[in-house]
């Protein structure tokens, strides 16, 4: 294993693809963290397909493939159908989702005009502005690498320097306002960090497949804590382990794309985090509704043979379980909890197979009820 | 025009009214990026159908992608229902991951089938003329359109019969639930005919561009009219105006016509987001700018109210007045007096104002409000 990691890292191409998809885990990982606190789970999408005419326009204007040239026109692309989705919102009766789908699709389609047109000029050499796309990892060069790293650290440097005033715009934008913080500035400056980091993606994964790395790092990470600091942690550590095992994966095997299979790693990673997380987890949750379930009809039990105990003479009294049965309809278990109970000494059985309190659990019953009727 | 140019606007039209029609409902039901998650996710059903059928137009491949449609909107479903993530985060978790199957499975088997990403998500409607529907040795025109019109068929008689339960359902799905329909009936047939829809113009307008032509007409008609069954014909209107121009505008530039036709929804939209009555921002630009005039007019006319006869009466009457204590600026004094002077509620002289009677009616009352 370390052979074939040592051997893959030794390839330029596998190691600019792992190098570049970890940075944009990282980068899209926090961010997407703040997005989907603050309910923009899908404006990911809507940026990055409305990038594409700004990636267009700025190769029609300048005539250059220069990354940076791209990356500028996309972002301010971008950010233009961010802006418009707010303002219709804002000042019209169409909702988001509508404002966001119609944005990205006509965004989008206009990009596409503007891709086949410059197809067909004859001073095209276009090659390479499709991959804007659906991504082409393998076409990503170290200058890009160092481009995206500039690019990611300003990032999270700017996110680390607002770190307080985005975590109370993320939960409280109100009360941000009410203390006289810049709420309009910083929601545009949050949002456009976004933009740029998404920007960014869109080389390697593609227009498509951007909105992914963008939630669901993000979701993944909720599952495990309800700290922010954590939470985005994880969620740039999730993101980075993605893009290196997906660009990985997609160099060991023949023909597999590799911004699809980042996407396939990052939803496996999701999938577990819905499984397995502490305290939210689906298992979790599970086994505490099962332990909960179990306490209950240990106590419903225990009550009922003291209400038995109660209505004869002799606490001694012993009762067929079918009247337990009974008794317990409604919450059942009956047998397997008083194989419970009677291993913590609380009742037993005699030859004839009834059952009885024993003088502990007599007083546990009784202690109980008390506290039941002191409620 | 060629006939193969007339057939092209005939299917353009058909798919635009039959994305249009269901695509009210999305909107009205906030569904909007359900139409991008299905569009993206029936790949992957296009692809395994294309396994089994070897034919892109085989109404079998239609219902086997549309399927995969369903099943994006049951995993969303389920995923949403744990409460574990928001809806907008379920939708965005589930249908990249059927997208990229689609992707992967595409690109591992792309020798052995003759799929394109491209063509699956960018469309290509200059194509469809080419495949022609046979009826007995037969040529009777382009396979898709039929195709297409028979969607159209469906989504107009399954809205034509259910309109009120989707009324309903739509504006107020509580009160359907409690008179006994069912939403999540509605909901999941909806989205079944959302799923046929999409996979009936993927080849024609790419899936892409399908939330284009679904969202787009209804919000731009969404603004201009607040009655369903005329949003419905509006949206259709306006799907059959952008589709139509788009191919024009693709013929001129020679560019892609998907591309096209989503640039002139957008385009009829900015236009009708700008210029609408009513709801435009033209319109509500004026409509504020006007109440504010309204507003300082009768503020004005208190003013003078309480002002008039006094001693001060010379100081606070005075034009002048309006700049130096009431903050306004140049226009908005000159119109606000204007505006008072042409509804009769006050009067001038050399820069004294006086309220007329009606004015003082009009002050007073004010008041009292």
């Amino acid at each position: 294993m370390p052979d074939l990691f040592s051997q893959l890292w030794s390839d330029y191409t596998v190691r600019t693809v792992a190098l570049g998809s970890g940075i944009l885990g990282i980068v899209s990982g926090a961010l997407g963290g703040f997005a989907m606190l603050r309910k923009q789970s899908l404006l990911g999408d809507a940026i990055s397909h409305a990038a594409l005419p700004g990636i267009a326009i700025a190769f029609l204007l300048t005539l250059s493939k220069s990354p940076l040239v791209l990356v500028l026109g996309a972002a301010l692309s971008g950010w233009l159908g961010t802006l418009l989705i707010i303002s219709v919102t804002r000042t019209t009766r169409i909702k988001e989702d509508s404002a966001l789908g119609l944005v990205l699709s006509v965004f989008f389609g206009f990009g596409l005009v503007l891709l086949t047109f410059i197809q067909r000029q004859p001073y095209a050499s276009k090659a390479g502005l499709d991959k804007f796309l659906f991504g082409q990892a393998a076409a990503l060069l170290q200058s890009d690498i160092w481009i995206m790293s500039i690019l990611g650290i300003i990032i999270l440097l700017i996110v680390a320097l607002f770190w307080k005033e985005f975590k109370l715009l993320s939960f409280n934008p109100e009360y941000a306002a009410s203390l006289g913080l810049p709420v309009r500035f910083l929601d545009i400056l949050l949002t456009s960090l976004l933009v740029i980091a998404i920007v960014i993606g869109l080389q390697t994964v593609g227009v498509v497949l951007m909105s992914a790395m963008v939630v669901a790092p993000a979701a993944a990470a909720r599952q495990w804590t309800d700290r922010l600091g954590k939470m985005i942690l994880l969620s740039s550590l999730f993101g980075a382990i993605a893009g290196i095992s997906g660009a990985f994966l997609s160099s060991t095997l023949e023909r597999l794309p590799t911004g699809p299979t980042i996407v396939i790693c990052m939803s496996l990673l999701v999938l577990i985090s819905l499984l397995f997380a502490t305290n939210r987890g689906l298992i979790w949750r599970w086994l505490k509704e099962r332990k909960n379930r179990q306490k209950l009809q240990v106590d419903a039990v225990l009550s009922d043979l003291y209400i038995l105990a109660q209505q004869h003479e002799n606490i001694e009294h012993s009762h067929p379980i079918e009247v337990l049965r009974t008794m317990s309809i409604g919450h059942g278990g009956v047998d397997r909890t008083l194989k419970e109970l009677q291993k913590e000494r609380m009742v037993d059985q005699k030859e004839d197979g009834t059952w009885r309190l024993t003088r502990q659990g007599f007083e546990k019953a009784k202690n109980m009820s008390e506290k039941g009727e002191n409620l | 025009m060629s006939q193969a140019q007339i057939e092209i606007q005939l299917i353009a039209i058909v798919v635009s009214v039959a994305c249009a029609l269901p695509g009210v409902f999305l909107m009205l039901r906030r569904m909007a990026m359900m139409s991008d998650a299905i569009s993206h996710a029936i790949l992957l059903g296009i692809v395994l159908a294309f396994f089994v059928t070897q034919n892109l137009s085989s109404p079998l491949l239609v219902i086997g992608a549309a399927l995969t449609g369903v099943l994006t909107v049951v995993l969303v479903e389920l995923l949403h229902r744990t409460r574990l993530v928001r809806e907008d985060a379920a939708i965005g978790l589930i249908f990249p991951l059927l997208f990229s199957l689609g992707v992967i499975l595409i690109s591992r088997y792309a020798g052995n089938i003759h799929l394109d990403i491209d063509a699956v998500l960018l469309g290509e409607l200059a194509f469809a003329p080419f495949d022609r529907l046979m009826v007995f040795g037969r040529d009777i025109g382009p396979k898709s359109l039929y195709l297409m019109l028979g969607i159209l068929f469906l989504n107009i008689c399954f809205i034509g019969i259910f309109f009120k339960e989707l009324k309903l359902v739509s504006f107020d799905s509580g009160l359907a639930m409690a008179l006994g329909f069912s939403p999540t009936l509605i909901h999941y047939s909806l989205m079944s005919l959302v799923s046929v829809t999409a996979v009936g113009a993927f080849d024609a307008v790419g899936s892409i561009l399908v939330v284009a032509l679904m969202i787009g007409p209804p919000v731009s008609a969404y603004l201009l009219t607040d009655r369903l069954s005329i949003l419905l014909l509006l949206s259709s209107g306006i799907g059959i105006i952008a589709s139509v121009s788009g191919y024009w505008m693709a013929n001129l530039m020679d560019s892609s016509i998907a591309g096209s036709m989503a640039t002139m929804v957008g385009f009829l939209f900015l236009l009708i987001y700008l210029f609408a009555p009513n709801k435009g921002l033209v319109s509500l630009a004026r409509r504020r700018r006007r109440q504010k005039i309204q507003f300082a007019l009768e503020m004005l006319l208190v003013h003078i109210l309480n002002h008039q006869g006094k001693p001060e009466a010379q100081r606070e009457c005075h034009v002048g007045h309006l700049s130096e204590h009431l903050y306004w600026d140049k226009d908005l004094s000159r119109q606000v007096l204007k505006q008072g002077e042409r509804e009769d509620y006050l009067q001038r002289q050399d820069d004294y104002l006086f309220l007329t009677p009606e004015g003082q009616d009009i002050a007073e009352k004010s008041m009292l409000r």
